[in-house]
Formats: structure tokens, sequence, C-alpha cells
């Protein structure tokens, strides 16, 4: 084989490839016989290749990545089972904080709704009380003027009787009469009685 | 290529086709004989996976974030669509074997993808590697098998909802498709992932065809949209085919921890 290519050297004819890894399986170019897959001169090689790439990949999954991705694919499936559970947890507390939010909103309304009719019937009270000071106020008043206006009437009368009983004597005078006051009195006084 | 070409346009010589150059193995250092422990371009192509997975589920997953960054979220996308595979297909008892299904899922998958850069080498076209893929698969299937149930694992072949006088023929049908479970399992994989390459070897192949002669100016084009949609099926294909090797297992698997039907 080493003669055959060694002359094919020299004839300047091999191609980069060569001949004599090849022996029966390549021509005299480094062009494949027939099907390379059937070359029996280079399994032995080409299982060998096999059997320690298989090995080494083996031992590579085997004892680093598929232990550590199943890690990493459990520790995301916990995170995610965590996640859900806080976010039940929170869900659950956000309902309690609602009812609670709506319970204190009821209070909150029935409170403002007693301090409102407490408040009207403190209001109503102090106005009934105003009211009815300034009801009796009026009534004392109106009281206090009628009896003004009763005096002054009276007054009034009293007056208009000496004015009339003074005119009597005047005029009686002036007639040349002798007027009697005790008699002109009572006169006077009949007539504005009558 | 396209030099080579257009000489060999100038000498009258057809175009080159060598859709399965790519898949010769050779050493990655000087040129010698492929030895068994030569470092090749197999060793680089699948220590490239092996990169690739260590920057993908280890390196990724380093920050270990409750919220994921992209790509740590690739990783346990990958996670949880294989063992959820395992899990629906084998049963809840077959989630031990979840890290061996993880590694021929991610050996594969990657190779698969990696094997669509352009220049690279498909590890996963060779048989060679399929056959020892799907001969672990069919071993341990088997000897898991024997070890729990006994021969009781024997009652796979018997199939106890058949009418009686028909169960020695199915019997015999079972055994023959169990024992060609692995070659099927095998070349399924490697014939998927070397067809695709060697489809798209053989329409780049066509592309150079503008400088050879007038015909060109339609074949080139035409063979351009060809590997493109070729490699668009390709993308599909890895996926799939990685798939559907590691279901296929988990089924396998099935079998040995529940041999009743």
């Amino acid at each position: 084989m080493a003669t055959e290519t060694t002359a094919a050297a020299v004839e300047g004819h091999v191609s980069p490839v060569g001949l004599e890894e090849a022996g029966k399986c390549v021509d005299s170019h480094g062009g494949a016989i027939g099907m390379p897959q059937l070359c029996p001169e280079w399994m032995g090689n080409q299982i060998f290749w096999l059997a320690v790439t298989l090995v080494v990949i083996f031992f590579v999954l085997s004892r680093i990545a598929l232990p550590r991705i199943a890690a990493i694919l459990a520790e995301r499936q916990g995170t995610i089972t965590n996640d859900i559970a806080a976010a039940e947890d929170l869900k659950a507390k956000a309902v309690e904080a609602e009812i609670a939010y709506n319970k204190a909103l009821a209070d909150a309304r029935s409170d403002a709704q007693n301090i409102i009719a407490e408040t009207k019937a403190g209001i109503k009270a102090e106005l009934d009380e105003a009211l009815a000071k300034a009801d009796a106020e009026i009534a004392a008043r109106t009281a206090e003027g009628e009896k003004k206006i009763a005096e002054i009437r009276a007054g009034a009368l009293e007056s208009v009787g000496e004015v009339a009983k003074d005119a009597a004597l005047a005029i009686v005078a002036a007639m040349g009469g002798k007027a009697d006051a005790k008699t002109v009195d009572a006169a006077v006084a009949s007539r504005v009685k009558g | 290529m396209a030099t080579e070409t257009h000489e060999g346009a100038e000498k009258g010589m057809e175009l080159v086709f060598h859709p399965m150059d790519q898949f010769i193995v050779k050493p990655l250092f000087g040129e010698g004989a492929v030895g068994v422990f030569t470092v090749t371009n197999v060793t680089l192509w699948m220590a490239l996976a092996l990169l690739a997975t260590i920057g993908l589920l280890v390196l990724g997953t380093s920050k270990r974030s409750t919220i994921p960054t992209r790509i740590q979220s690739v990783a346990e996308l990958c996670y949880g669509f294989v063992r959820k595979m395992v899990e629906d297909v084998a049963g809840k008892d077959a989630l031990p074997y979840f890290p061996y299904i993880m590694t021929l899922f991610i050996f594969i998958v990657f190779s698969n993808f990696l094997g669509l850069l352009p220049g690279a080498f498909t590890t996963t076209s060779h048989i060679a590697v399929t056959a020892v893929l799907a001969m672990l698969v069919f071993l341990t299937v088997t000897l898991m098998g024997f070890f729990k149930h006994g021969l009781g694992f024997l009652g796979v072949f018997w199939i106890s909802s058949a009418p009686l006088p028909l169960r020695p023929i199915l019997a015999l049908i079972e055994v023959i498709s169990y024992f060609v479970r692995p070659v099927s399992h095998s070349i399924r994989l490697a014939g998927n992932m070397m067809a695709g390459h060697a489809v798209i070897k053989v329409f780049a192949a066509f592309a150079p065809m503008i400088l050879i002669g007038w015909i060109g100016v339609l074949v080139t084009p035409l063979s351009i949209i060809a590997i493109t949609a070729i490699y668009a099926l390709e993308v599909l294909v890895a996926f799939i085919q990685a798939y559907v090797f590691t279901i296929l297992t988990c089924v396998y698997l099935k079998d040995a921890l529940h041999p009743h039907h």
C-alpha cells in the first residue's frame, strides 16, 4: 500500500486526500469507490470514536446537565406553587379587607344618621325654647302695650270731660248766665255718657 | 471545482460528479492509514457534537435562572421533549433509562444538524455508527427484558390476543421482526442522512453547467433552487430522523418492560 502511494505521489496524481489512509475504498484521485459507508477499513475508527463520544456525552448528561435541568424545573415549579399560594393568601386578605371596609362604611353611615338625628333634635329643642321665649316676650309686650293704650284712652276720656266742662262753663258764662260748676259737671257727664 | 469544469469544458469534458466523496473518512493530521485510534474527521465532528451538547445543556443552563434565558429555555425544551417522550411511550418505570435515551437523541440530533453545515462530515450517515447505536439499543432492551422477566420476556412473541392456531405463525413473524429491528433502526437513520446529502451534491454538480454551454442558463438556476429545496427538506429530516430513532428506542424499551401485549 505504501509503495502504491509513493508511486502515486511521484506521478503527481494524488489529491490532498492521499491514498494510504483509504486503501481500497478511495481511488488514486481521492474519490470514493462505491459507498464509503461500506468500507470496512474505517469502521473500527468510527466505532471507537463513537464509543468515546457516547460515553462522554452520557456522563456529561447524567452527572451534570440532566440533574441541573431537573433542579431548575423543580425550583421553578416550587416558585410557581408558592407564588400561587401567596396570591391566594393575598386574595383572601383583600376579601377580608373589603368586608371590614364595608362594615366600617355601614357603621359610619349609621353613626352619621344618629348624629344627624341628635343634632336635629337638639336644634329643634333650642328652636322651640327660643320660640316659646319669644312668644312669651311678645305676649308680655302686647299686654303692656294694651295697658298703655287703655291708660291713654282713659286719660283721653277724662281730658275730654274736663275740656267739655270748661267749654260748657265758658259758654254759659259767655251767654251771661251764672254757671254753677256742679250742675254743668252733671250735665256734661250725662251728655258724654249718652 | 468551477475551474476544473471550465477546463473540462475547453477540453470537451463532462461535469464532475463526486456525491459520495463527502463520506470519506480521512485523518485530520497528515496522511496515513486510518487505524482504530487515528484522529479523523469522524473524531472532529463527533467532538463538535459533544461540544454543542455541552454548550447547550451545561453552559446554557449554568445560570440556573428561574426565568430562563433563550438558550436555557431551549435546553429545558430538549429535556422536556425527550423526558415526556420516554414517559408517554415507555411509561413511568422507563424513566431510569431517560439519561441513556437522552444521550442517543442529543448525539443524533447534533450530528445530523452539524452534518448540514457546508463541508461538514455527517457521522450519522455511516452505517457503522448507526449500527452501533441500534445494536446498543437492541442489546440493552433484550438483556433488560430477560433480566427483568426471565423467560417470561418471550411472551413478547406470543400474542395472547390472537386466535390459538394463528399464534405459532405470528410468533415466527414476531421473532423475525424482532431481529430485523436493529437493521431497520440503523439503516433508516444512515440511509436518510446519506441520501439527502448525496442528492444535494448531485444537484451541486449540475450548478456549474452555465460554464459549459447555453443549456446551463436553464440548468444552473434550477439546480440552485433544487439544492435550496432539498436542504430545507434535510433540515426537517435531520430532526425527524433523530426523533424517530428515539421514539423507536422508547417503543422497544416499552416491549422489554411490559412484554405481555
